[in-house]
This record gives C-alpha cells, sequence and structure tokens, in this order.
C-alpha cells in the first residue's frame, strides 16, 4: 500500500503543520513515511507545497511523481488546482474554500470553485467557517486534516490520539477547539462522502 | 521551522527528522564539542536543532557566526586544539569560507573537523546552483553524499572518523531534496567528545612555504590511502547484473531513490553502481564500465562524475547524462526526470482545468518594515531623472518586485555596496546601496571601509529589521542597538549617519532624510529601524 498526498497553500496557512500532523499519525499507525517540504524564501506568502509519502513498502523518493498523487489536500482554491497534473485521473482533490488574495491577477472566485468541483473527485470544505464555528479561527489547518482523514489510510483514532498529545501542553480551550476542529472536517465529508 | 525536538537517546532509537537535523544528530553522537554556522536555508535547521540540543542537555558549544569564514575559522581553532567540530553553511557560503576550506586540507587536522553543506538545485532560494563536490576535489579531501536521513546521520559521524584517521577536513554534501524532507533514522549509540586537548605542532600549523610545502606533499601522498578507502567504501556499492549487460546506471545522493522507485518498471535489470564517498571509486567504475555497452549517470548538481568516467577519446561504453543532453543540465532531478532518462514515459496523470493560474511569487509580509523604507525610497527615486540602486540578499531582495521596483541587482552576500561604489567610482549620481543588517554583519562592513576610504558619494541604507529574517528570524551577531556605532567607528561622519524608523506614520520624513542624504555630496549610511513583524510574533509567542 502506497498513498501519496500534495499538502498546499499560502506561505504562512500552515502547509507543514499538515504534512507533520498526518506524518505523526501515520507513524503511530506503523505505516513509513517521507515527507519533503519548504523553507527560506518560498514561505513568503508565496505558493507553498509538501510532499507527503505514506506506505507500508518501502518509497525511496521523498518526491511524488507526476500523474500518481491520490491526493491534493489544501489550503486554498487557487492553489489546489495548481497541482491537479500531479493527481492520477482516479485522485482526490480537497480543498478550503476561502481564497487568499494577495496578487493583483487572482480569477474570479466563481471559476476558480467550478474549476475544483468539475473534477471527477473533489470536495470543497467552508475550513474557515467551521474552524471558527470550532472556537479558534486558527484550527484551519485541522478542519482539513479532518476532511483528509475519511480518505488517508490513517485511522481517526491515531489522528486525534496525536492532537492530544500535540496540544498537551497547551490550554485545555486550545485543545477542545482542535478536536472539534478536526471532527468538524471529518462530518463535513462524512455528510456526502462518496466513499 | 524545525519539527520539535526528539531527544537523541543515548542508544539506539528511531527518530523522524529532517536531513539536516539527521546530520546534527550524527555529530551529536560522534562526540561534537563545538558547532558553528550562518543561517542560509537549505543549511539552516542543522544548527538550529544543535542549538536547541546545547540548551536542553548542554556538553556542546554551539553558535550562529558573522559569516561563513569566521564559522570555518573557529572550527578550525577547535580542531587544533583537539576537539571535534562541525561547521555549516549552505553552497554559496563556501566560496565566502573557501579560504580557510582550501587551506585547512593542508593542516593537520587533530580533533574531527567535519564541514556540512547543503547545495541548492533548482535553486528554491538560492542565486546558483554550484555543486559543493568540486571543493572538496579541488581541496583534495573526502566527501560523503548521503541519500537518505539514516545516511546522513551515519555519514556524519564517520566523517569524524575519517577526518581524523587521514587529519583533513572532511565534507558531508547535502541537497535540498534531502536536507528539509523528514523520515525515520535508527541512531546508534552516543560516544563522549575526545577529551585529548593537544598542543598544536606548528610545523603542521603553520602554512609558511617551508612547512606548506612539505604539508601539501603529504596530502598529495595521502591521495592513495583515501582512494582505497573510498574504493572499499560500502558507500560506494556495485551490482553487476547476471541477465543484461546492456546499461548500466551509476547513481550518486539522492538520485538512487529517484532509480530504485522507478527501476522496476524497466525491461532489463540494470548493472548498478552507487556513489556516496568521493574521490569517485575508479575500479569499481571500471568494472561496471567493463560489464555494460551504455552507461547512464544520475547526479544531483553538475556532471561531476560524468566527467570524470568519460573519457575523452571514443570509449566502447557510451556514456550519457546531463553532458550529452539525456538530463537537462539545469534544475534539479525529480523522479520523472530521472524516469524519463530511463526511457520510461511519465504518468499523464489528470487533465488540468482550462483556468489560466496566475503565478503567486513569495512577497514580503503584510507590515513588514521593510515595505516603509521601499516606499520611502521610491518616493526619492521618483525625484530623479538618474539614479541607481543595488540591492542584497536577504527578504528584502522582494522589494525588487511592485509596487516597489526598488533594486537593480542583488549578487551575493554584500555585493551592494562594493557594487555601488564601483558605480560611482564611474560617474553615476544617486547612487543607493539597500543591505539588511545581518548581511551588513556578514560581508558590507568591508566595502564600506572602501567607500569610507574615498569619500564615495553614495548612500547606503542598512535595512535593520534586528534579525535574519529569512532564514527564520535568527539573531544578528550584533544587536541592532550597536549598529550605528559600529557604522561610526568604521569611519562614515557622524552627521551623515542617520537612524529613522521605519514605520508608515513616518514615511515623510523618511522620505526627506533620504533625500538630503543622497543630495549630499559623499558617503552617507542610513539605518532604517523596527523589528521584523514575524520575528515580533514568535518573540510573543514565547
Ligand atoms: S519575515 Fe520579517 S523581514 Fe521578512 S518579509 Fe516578513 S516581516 Fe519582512
Amino acid at each position: 500500500m502506497k498513498y501519496d498526498i500534495i499538502v498546499s497553500g499560502v506561505g504562512g496557512q500552515g502547509v507543514l503543520s499538515i504534512a507533520a500532523i498526518i506524518a505523526a499519525s501515520a507513524l503511530r499507525q506503523g505505516l513509513r513515511v517521507k515527507q519533503s517540504e519548504e523553507h527560506g524564501m518560498a514561505q513568503r506568502g508565496g505558493a507553498v507545497i509538501a510532499h507527503l509519502r505514506l506506505a507500508d513498502e518501502p518509497v525511496f523518493s521523498s518526491l511524488i511523481p507526476r500523474g500518481r498523487a491520490d491526493m491534493v489536500l489544501s489550503l486554498e482554491p487557487l492553489e489546489s488546482l495548481r497541482y491537479v497534473p500531479q493527481l492520477h485521473p482516479e485522485g482526490m482533490l480537497l480543498t478550503a474554500s476561502e481564497p487568499t488574495v494577495n496578487i493583483p491577477d487572482y480569477p474570479d472566485l466563481g471559476d476558480v470553485l467550478n474549476a475544483v468541483q468539475s473534477l471527477p473527485h473533489s470536495h470543497l470544505v467552508d475550513a474557515h467557517e467551521l474552524a471558527r464555528a470550532a472556537g479558534s479561527a486558527r484550527a484551519v489547518n485541522m478542519v482539513m486534516v479532518g476532511a483528509a482523514s475519511t480518505f488517508v489510510p490513517v485511522g481517526a483514532e491515531a489522528i486525534e490520539a496525536h492532537i492530544l498529545e500535540r496540544y498537551a501542553s497547551k490550554s485545555e480551550k486550545v485543545l477542545r477547539s482542535n478536536l472539534k476542529a478536526f471532527r468538524a472536517g471529518r462530518d463535513a465529508i462524512g455528510r456526502h462522502a462518496t466513499v | 521551522m524545525v519539527g520539535q525536538l526528539l531527544l537523541p537517546a543515548r542508544t539506539s532509537t528511531d527518530l523522524v527528522v529532517l536531513g539536516d537535523e539527521a546530520v546534527a544528530l550524527g555529530a551529536i553522537h560522534a562526540g561534537v564539542s563545538v558547532a558553528y554556522g550562518y543561517p542560509g536555508t537549505p543549511a539552516t535547521e542543522i544548527i538550529e536543532y544543535l542549538l536547541r540540543y546545547a540548551e536542553l542537555v548542554g556538553g556542546s558549544h554551539v553558535s550562529w557566526s558573522a559569516n561563513e569564514k569566521t564559522a570555518f575559522e573557529q572550527a578550525l581553532g577547535a580542531s587544533m586544539a583537539g576537539r571535534r567540530a562541525l561547521v555549516t553553511m549552505k553552497h554559496v557560503g563556501l566560496n565566502v569560507a573557501a579560504d580557510p576550506f582550501m587551506n585547512s586540507a593542508l593542516v593537520s587536522i587533530d580533533g574531527g573537523l567535519v564541514l556540512a553543506v547543503a547545495d541548492d538545485p533548482g535553486m528554491h532560494s538560492s542565486q546558483n546552483e554550484q555543486d559543493s563536490r568540486f571543493y572538496a576535489d579541488f581541496a583534495r579531501v573526502v566527501c560523503l553524499e548521503p541519500a537518505n536521513q539514516t545516511e546522513a546521520y551515519e555519514m556524519t559521524r564517520e566523517a569524524f572518523d575519517i577526518s581524523e584517521r587521514f587529519h583533513i577536513p572532511v565534507m558531508v554534501r547535502l541537497a535540498t531534496r534531502l536536507a528539509h524532507s523528514r523520515s525515520a533514522v535508527r541512531t546508534g549509540e552516543m560516544r563522549d567528545p575526545n577529551q585529548e586537548t593537544v598542543e598544536p605542532d606548528p610545523s603542521k600549523w603553520v602554512l609558511l612555504p617551508t612547512y606548506a610545502r612539505r604539508q601539501w606533499r603529504s596530502l598529495q601522498q595521502a591521495q592513495a590511502a583515501i582512494k582505497a578507502y573510498t574504493e572499499k567504501s560500502d558507500h560506494n556499492t556495485l551490482y553487476l547484473s547476471e541477465t543484461s549487460r546492456e546499461l548500466g546506471v551509476i547513481t550518486t545522493g539522492i538520485a538512487r531513490n529517484y532509480y530504485l522507485d522507478n527501476k522496476n518498471d524497466l525491461d532489463i535489470e540494470p548493472s548498478h553502481l552507487h556513489i556516496g564517498a568521493y574521490p569517485v571509486p575508479m575500479e569499481k567504475i571500471r568494472a561496471l564500465m567493463g560489464h555494460v555497452r551504455s552507461l547512464l549517470v544520475l547526479e544531483e548538481g553538475y556532471p561531476f562524475v560524468e566527467r570524470q568516467v568519460r573519457g575523452v577519446g571514443q570509449t566502447i561504453v557510451a556514456v550519457s547524462g546531463k553532458e550529452t543532453g539525456a538530463i537537462r543540465p539545469d534544475g534539479e532531478l525529480t523522479p520523472d526526470v530521472v524516469r524519463n532518462a530511463l526511457g520510461l514515459p511519465s504518468s499523464s496523470g489528470m487533465r488540468a482545468p482550462a483556468l489560466s493560474l496566475p503565478m503567486r511569487p513569495p512577497r514580503l509580509c503584510q507590515g513588514c518594515p521593510h515595505a516603509d523604507a521601499y516606499s520611502a525610497i521610491r518616493s526619492v527615486l521618483d525625484q530623479y531623472e538618474n539614479h541607481l540602486v543595488t540591492s542584497d540578499i536577504g527578504c528584502y531582495t522582494l522589494g525588487i518586485l511592485p509596487p516597489y521596483s526598488v533594486g537593480q541587482s542583488c549578487v551575493c552576500m554584500g555585493a551592494s555596496i562594493g557594487m555601488a561604489k564601483g558605480a560611482v567610482d564611474t560617474g553615476k549620481e544617486n547612487v543607493i546601496a539597500v543591505i539588511g543588517d545581518s548581511t551588513f554583519l556578514h560581508s558590507g562592513t568591508t566595502a564600506l571601509m572602501d567607500c569610507v576610504n574615498e569619500n564615495t558619494n553614495m548612500t547606503v541604507v542598512i535595512l535593520d529589521n534586528e534579525v535574519v529574517a529569512m532564514t527564520g528570524t535568527q539573531p544578528t551577531v550584533l544587536p541592532s542597538s550597536r549598529l550605528r556605532d559600529l557604522v561610526l567607528g568604521i569611519g562614515v561622519a557622524e552627521e551623515h549617519c542617520v537612524v529613522v524608523e521605519a514605520h508608515p506614520k513616518n514615511l515623510k520624513e523618511m522620505a526627506s532624510t533620504l533625500r538630503q542624504e543622497v543630495d549630499h555630496l559623499g558617503l552617507s549610511v542610513v539605518i532604517s529601524v523596527r523589528e521584523c513583524i514575524e520575528a515580533a510574533r514568535k518573540r510573543k509567542k514565547q
């Protein structure tokens, strides 16, 4: 088994933390993990991606070959579209629906969302709203981890166990809002998932 | 950003770490006493890991240095005192440290001296793609090139032993995709630092011609033993295929990963030589070439191995690689580049939507102090018909993009000041050099001395954001409050060394100060100060 994920977004949104949470949870379950990330110049508000490879067999490259990714998991809709050619024909695209408009030529948002919905397997997640409802506007990435958890070969229990550990040193409130955000993301997909 | 620090136990454990962190762990377990470096992507996380380790556990001295040259020299001094020393930098940093590096090959290293250098093929965050293996070859020392995190750990450990065995510095060469990827490492047992402090033998450390000639000769004589070592090294593995004599593949470092992920799709079983230790193992290459009809060389960086295996005359074996165009000569290797070089098609993947997607280049953060400085500079430049602005390396290089469009050059650390002076010397007017505080401390001060010396008619704008921002807000070697004293100490006239606060409410004042100093016929320095907001955010979080 091999499951390849491209995580995308805009610098500062928490692309690395999404990759790190899924990776740590996968390890808990005994999977092998390879993760490639970007540091430095790329992190200054530009397009950022991380490659995350989960497997129970040896994988060598930390980069996912073109047309082989199982999932694009994005914090921003325009950024999700950039990596469609990386997906295999049956691949899944999950993206937060709220745009980050920090460029002058950002396309019409309706066109962007339509393009996402025109793909064979895609979900738009209102992650910002769900995060706010969970009690922390900053938990957008946790909502997206929850959304992805419906599809990735990592159990929700393993992810929740990791979240408990990750926020153990933080306040009860932070921990609870993150768990809530994770479950809200998971439910958002569960409601209309075709799996 | 670096993941949570996972404390290495004294006994073997599995840890998931960045390639950079694996190097740091390897050094800790090898018994390193000191570590130095200058922040630079993709090498930064080596020292960051060691700093946090030293803070939590103690034991070793770890610090950021003013630049790569001073870092290297400090490591060299520790080695002279008999202790193990690690020095880290990005590839272009080795240009700055080239002087001590080249000469450190001629002294007789006592405590193991390891240089971990991270190359950036693909230029993710760099101004060139230079291949550090040439430096190791140039200095005639050993270079180890890991393919994964476990090798990064093991090779760093081993590098200290080789350094002590051959009395030479040893290079560990990383590439971005290893430095910045995470995977599991099985660590070994930790060993203690070496306790001996030796009395250095001047005849082995003073490179006066009489001594240097002897040291150079002995380095030449050591080459046979060094080559014998890499020839036998487990890092150089040869597999001769029994089923096919058609194709041989040479991989180095992380190119092996891309090869192994694609190999099973081939119809034939190629012979394979992997090189992880240099100088290249000539006997193994000969054995491979005697076994196959064609040879493909897969290596990250320049065609370093490819050139060595290709003879001048026509050989029976057809060698292909970057020099023949089988692989593009620029950019980094990817699974697909390697796949295509092996004659396999890439998967077509999902069809991209028809919508055309605009690029989203990096930009200055919202509220960045540099933005205010650039707004002021822009408004002043608009008042002159002729002007020239040289820029430098850091977040502020992004000011070259609209809406500021400030800066016409960015070449290497500190170049802004020297280049501005050169332009003024040819008669250019209204010349401004823009340089960050850390870049100024790294290598701007010496160029400023040249300007003071001739009272060059130019204005240096030091963008003081109080940290090394681009690489993750490391502290600068000198606090912001001391910058003006330093500039005055170099000899800039007090009335033309002005400090302004970079703030949106100050734009008018900043612009009029700048205008005054640009109009001043002589050297001026304007220090524009405000803390990087990213650094301020992190500070408040702690
Ligand atoms: S990290 Fe700091 S210096 Fe760099 S762009 Fe952001 S605010 Fe400016």
